[in-house]
């Protein structure tokens, strides 16, 4: 059996977290492959659906990554995002799916060191905590017929 | 406008037990507004009623439907193409609404996907409170605009009990006192004179106490 290698969602605003993935890559810093970056305008677009889509459609975990607190470039964004991905948890927890699959991560377009630092680590965590559970689905059934 | 809740995750997946393809059926009116059963919260819980499923191993069919309003039969007829092709409907409109599909529906089942609340209005973001409570007869007139049957817990009719304390209601300090806040409203219009106005007892059957209700306008049948 192949060990399992995580696909991770990075949610990353592009005011901060994409270009400190950017600065990562420029200062040649090694980060997992596993990551798969979606640049948004802010991490306060990021709604808890596309969190859910992301899980759904087979991500093993899922980053949302937005600017410190106070840096915001549109004021609070990334306070909003937090607040979201906080709720989201709670819901993740409901059915049965781990909350530690989804984090809130924040950091300045400077910080490529601390994107490539979490990038290692998030994607080691959801290695632990192995496959998404939804991937149960990839060898599903129909629940019931339709009558 | 009506308020809801989602309800817990557990009690949903446990009335759609069963079931292989559900119509998901939201409201674009309160509960919309109340961040309950619009557009957003049908798309969030498909998804999560999928993920759910997929966790066990099985696909459930999850069709979503957002209508203009649940409580009215022109727009509920637009399930009538859908609904010979799904187990059950799973509404996220208030209780009205999923009476009205189930109404219209005789042989489908109907399960509620929200707990409606109450009638209320929005304090900020992501927070409502009750204002009112229906009861058929309205006071706001004389009560300063503030309703002492919605928000006093004992629906006192002339001042407030003991229990009143710096503003606050004796069951949480969260709760306004209500006749503390229609008292500031009299100050501030200037009418405290009326404040000892003795408001006579209410006759509860205009309200639920008269058994269900109904509005009939002959001019508009």
């Amino acid at each position: 059996m192949e060990p399992f290698e995580p696909t991770i969602v990075a949610f990353c605003c592009h005011y901060c977290a994409y270009t400190a993935a950017d600065m990562a890559g420029s200062m040649r810093l090694t980060y997992p492959p596993n990551v798969k970056i979606i640049r948004v305008p802010c991490s306060g677009k990021v709604d808890a659906i596309h969190i859910m889509k992301a899980l759904e459609k087979g991500a093993d975990g899922v980053l949302v990554a937005g600017c410190l607190e106070g840096d915001c470039h549109f004021k609070n964004g990334n306070v909003k995002a937090l607040q979201r991905v906080t709720y989201l948890k709670r819901f993740l927890e409901e059915i049965g799916i781990e909350p530690e699959r989804v984090q809130m991560v924040t950091m300045s377009a400077g910080m490529g060191i601390r994107f490539a630092k979490i990038a290692t680590e998030f994607t080691e965590k959801t290695r632990e905590l192995g496959p998404s559970p939804v991937k149960a689905g990839d060898r599903m059934e129909p629940c019931a017929k339709a009558s | 406008m009506i308020t809801a809740e989602r309800k817990p995750m557990g009690e949903i997946m446990e009335s759609i037990d069963g079931c292989g393809r559900i119509l998901l059926v939201g409201c674009n009116e309160c509960v919309t507004v109340c961040a309950a059963g619009g557009r957003k919260e049908v798309a969030l819980l498909a998804s999560a009623l999928q993920m759910a499923s997929m966790k066990k191993g099985r696909v459930l069919d999850v069709r979503e439907m957002t209508l203009e309003r649940q409580c009215d039969p022109e727009y509920v007829e637009e399930l009538a193409p859908h609904i010979g092709q799904v187990d059950a409907v799973l509404s996220m409109a208030c209780g009205c609404g999923v009476q009205e599909i189930a109404r219209r529906f005789k042989t489908t089942r109907v399960f509620p996907a929200l707990n409606t609340k109450f009638m209320g209005a929005s304090e900020g973001p992501g927070i409502w409170a009750e204002r009112c409570q229906g009861c058929g007869d309205c006071l706001l007139g004389i009560t300063g605009g503030i309703c002492p049957i919605a928000r006093c817990a004992k629906r006192l009719m002339n001042g407030p009990c003991g229990g009143s304390s710096n503003g606050r209601c004796e069951i949480s300090d969260d709760v306004d006192c209500a006749w503390h806040l229609i008292w500031e409203r009299m100050k501030e219009l200037g009418i405290e004179d009326r404040y000892e106005d003795v408001i006579s007892a209410k006759d509860w059957r205009a309200g639920r106490g008269g058994g269900p209700r109904r509005i009939v306008r002959e001019d508009l049948e």
